[in-house]
């Protein structure tokens, strides 16, 4: 049924959700260092709610392999007391977890409307022009991934570009994103100016 | 100028430190309060009339005195640090540059409603923040700020910050208890309240970052200090957010007596050189527009919601004459389908719909009942949903066509759009971004 009169659902106008197989990816096990920082994890939750720690287990398995693989979901849902449907359910909800393979820098840049006030579309072209590669993919070479994220939450420094859900580079403007490219080959995270820590007197 | 309060030393090198925070006053707020009978502080609180600073500007005080007291399940403060409302980074910089506030803030917050932990929620993107305040943290705890029998008092309390994966309905309150609960970021259905059962089905606070970090100030200074900051019910220090087409974006300390005006032209330096005003979002994407002649009043809760819109998250949006209102329109259609968590079919799919409509008015495929089309679907969605995401999601669409229907027909008459500016997308289509 459709939800207003003038919007029809035929054969054309469907909704249709987009449900994605996941990854089996390689037999899975948290290496003992990030098993520790699980249950150590895990001490910060009343006992009988180990589920609370799922978001932190997730980005355990996605530091381990780069992304989210069934087999890492399965391991997790197995250590906590979860069904692995129920951790696929929140993996699935989340935009800063991958689903599949990634490039080393995934470049996240802000498109929501203050950064885009500031140039935030023109960026993106010119990061796209610069790789090669249009929003949502990985360059051949395995380096870059261009994605496009909803406000970062630092408008007044925008355009705001996040590199693999961690690093940040504020202030870009389009005439220097491509430079910003040759700048990571070469010089790795070193190459991003951070955020706020810089309104420091000095 | 007011002298800031909340962020009277965050350009000072170290003034994130427990060191620069114990010279600077630090965690007096909370030795007062442990001083106090639990109830005390809440009467404080609201003798203050301090008000949520997250969105919706609920009395604090009230909101502690209805969570559950006779109850043998333990109390939760949940700190709403999610911050995602597009246009609002003030508790970004509370927490990355005056962490010690924040914590003495969710300390004094446990004491007067007899809780044993909070839970700071700090969206995933602000992990270069959590770093830091978990550092900070960490030396809390070494020197009995947190933890064990806080600064001697025989009060136990303690401090976890988990972190959120990319989600702005993880900080509605009800959705941000299920996400820290291991799930996904959906609102439950209220009642019951957060304050009855919440977090872990326990009676649970969630209080915003800022309002949380005006808590020591409150015990401080005392109460009236706290109104008279501000004009009648609105008082207390206020961060705004300023950003889009002004000279210096930035988070800008005031009271709620200082003018919208005001804050875009004296804070943040007005527009830039040989540009006008077209229009400002004064409270964060989610709430009405309001044109130029409608800035020369009090930045309150009250007085912006008497000029029709809202505070909201009191993140400030200037747009100048360059911007193209369709698109400005769809660029947040496009956040809000996005983001809607899709548990009720009205956001859901309405969402979706009024992103395709703008997208093809933007393009200049759409047709003049497109426009009326726009209103019936936003009408559809707005008050008809499980949470005020809906009424978040329809106002974009409503507040451009109410004010700017003009522009949206000529993109339709010219079959283009008729205000491309220069900071835009050059040679994607609209759609693309
Ligand atoms: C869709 C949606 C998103 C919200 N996002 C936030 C947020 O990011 N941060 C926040 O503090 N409050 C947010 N709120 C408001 C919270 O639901 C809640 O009112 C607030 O955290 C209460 O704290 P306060 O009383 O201190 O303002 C949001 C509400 C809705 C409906
Ligand atoms: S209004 Fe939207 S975000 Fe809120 S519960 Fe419904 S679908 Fe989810
Ligand atoms: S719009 Fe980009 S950080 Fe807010």
């Amino acid at each position: 049924m459709s939800f207003h009169p003038l919007m029809v659902y035929d054969r054309d106008h469907f909704h249709r959700s987009e449900r994605t197989r996941l990854d089996e990816g390689k037999a899975f096990t948290f290496t003992p260092e990030r098993r520790a920082a699980l249950d150590d994890l895990l001490t910060k939750y009343p006992p009988d709610q180990k589920r609370s720690a799922v978001l932190a287990a997730l980005y355990l398995v996605q530091e381990q392999e780069g992304y989210l693989t069934a087999n890492g979901m399965r391991h997790v849902a197995g250590i906590l007391e979860m069904t692995p449907a129920e951790v696929e359910d929140v993996a699935t909800y989340y935009v800063m977890f991958f689903r599949e393979r990634v490039g080393k820098y995934v470049l996240q840049v802000c498109r929501t409307l203050s950064c885009a006030l500031a140039g935030a579309e023109r960026v993106t072209e010119a990061l796209s022009e610069k790789l090669g590669i249009k929003v949502g993919e990985t360059d051949p070479s395995g380096m870059f991934t261009l994605l496009e994220f909803e406000c970062l939450g630092a408008c007044d420094r925008a355009p705001i570009v996040m590199v693999n859900n961690e690093h940040w580079h504020e202030r870009v403007r389009p005439q220097d994103a491509g430079r910003l490219v040759d700048d990571i080959r070469a010089r790795g995270v070193a190459a991003f100016n951070g955020c706020h820590l810089k309104l420091e007197k000095s | 100028m007011m002298e800031p309060i909340l962020t009277r030393y965050v350009r000072e090198p170290n003034s994130y430190t427990l060191d620069f925070f114990l010279k600077h006053q630090g965690y007096d707020g909370l030795k007062k309060a442990l001083g106090m009978a639990p109830n005390d502080v809440i009467e404080a609180v609201k003798a203050s009339g301090l008000r949520g600073r997250g969105g919706a500007g609920f009395p604090t005080g009230l909101k502690w005195q209805f969570v559950l007291k006779d109850t043998p399940k333990p109390k939760y403060i949940c700190c709403n640090a999610d911050e995602s409302e597009p246009g609002t980074f003030k508790d970004h910089l509370l927490m990355e540059r005056n962490p010690h506030l924040l914590f003495e803030g969710c300390l004094i917050g446990c004491w007067a409603i007899g809780a044993k932990v909070a839970y700071i929620y700090i969206r995933g993107e602000f992990y270069h923040v959590q770093k830091i305040m978990e550092a900070e943290l960490a030396k809390a705890y070494a020197q009995g700020y947190v933890g064990k029998n806080i600064m001697g008092s025989g009060f136990d309390c303690d401090i976890v910050i988990h972190r959120g994966a990319g989600a702005y309905e993880a900080g509605e309150e009800t959705a941000l208890i299920e996400s820290l609960e291991g799930k996904r970021a959906q609102p439950r259905i209220k009642p019951p309240f957060p304050a009855v059962a919440g977090l872990y089905n326990a009676p649970t606070a969630v209080n915003n970052v800022e309002t949380l970090c005006n808590l020591p100030a409150i015990l401080t200074n005392g109460a009236a200090w706290f109104t008279s900051l501000g004009p009648e019910k609105n008082g207390g220090p206020k961060l705004f957010c300023v950003s889009g087409h002004v000279k210096k974006p930035g988070v800008f300390e005031a009271t709620m007596k200082t003018t919208l005006r005001e804050l875009i032209f004296d804070h943040a330096g007005g527009l830039r050189d040989g540009h006008k005003l077209k229009a400002v979002i004064p409270g964060g994407s989610s709430v009405p527009i309001l044109l130029p002649e409608q800035l020369d009043i009090p930045a309150s809760f009250d007085d912006v919601a008497k000029a029709g819109s809202m505070l909201g998250s009191a993140g400030i949006i200037v747009m100048d004459e360059t911007t193209c209102m369709v698109w400005v329109a769809r660029n947040l259609l496009h956040f809000y389908k996005h983001e809607s968590c899709g548990k009720c079919t009205p956001c859901r799919e309405g969402g979706d719909w009024l992103l395709k409509i703008l997208t093809r008015l933007e393009n200049g495929e759409g047709e003049m009942r497109d426009i009326d089309l726009l209103v019936s679907v936003g009408g559809n969605i707005a008050g008809k949903t499980l949470c005020a995401f809906g009424d978040a999601a329809a106002t974009p669409a409503l507040t451009t066509v109410k004010h700017f229907r003009a522009e949206f027909e000529a993109h339709v008459r010219e079959g283009r759009c008729t205000l491309p500016a220069d900071w835009r997308a050059s040679k994607t289509p609209v759609g693309a971004h």
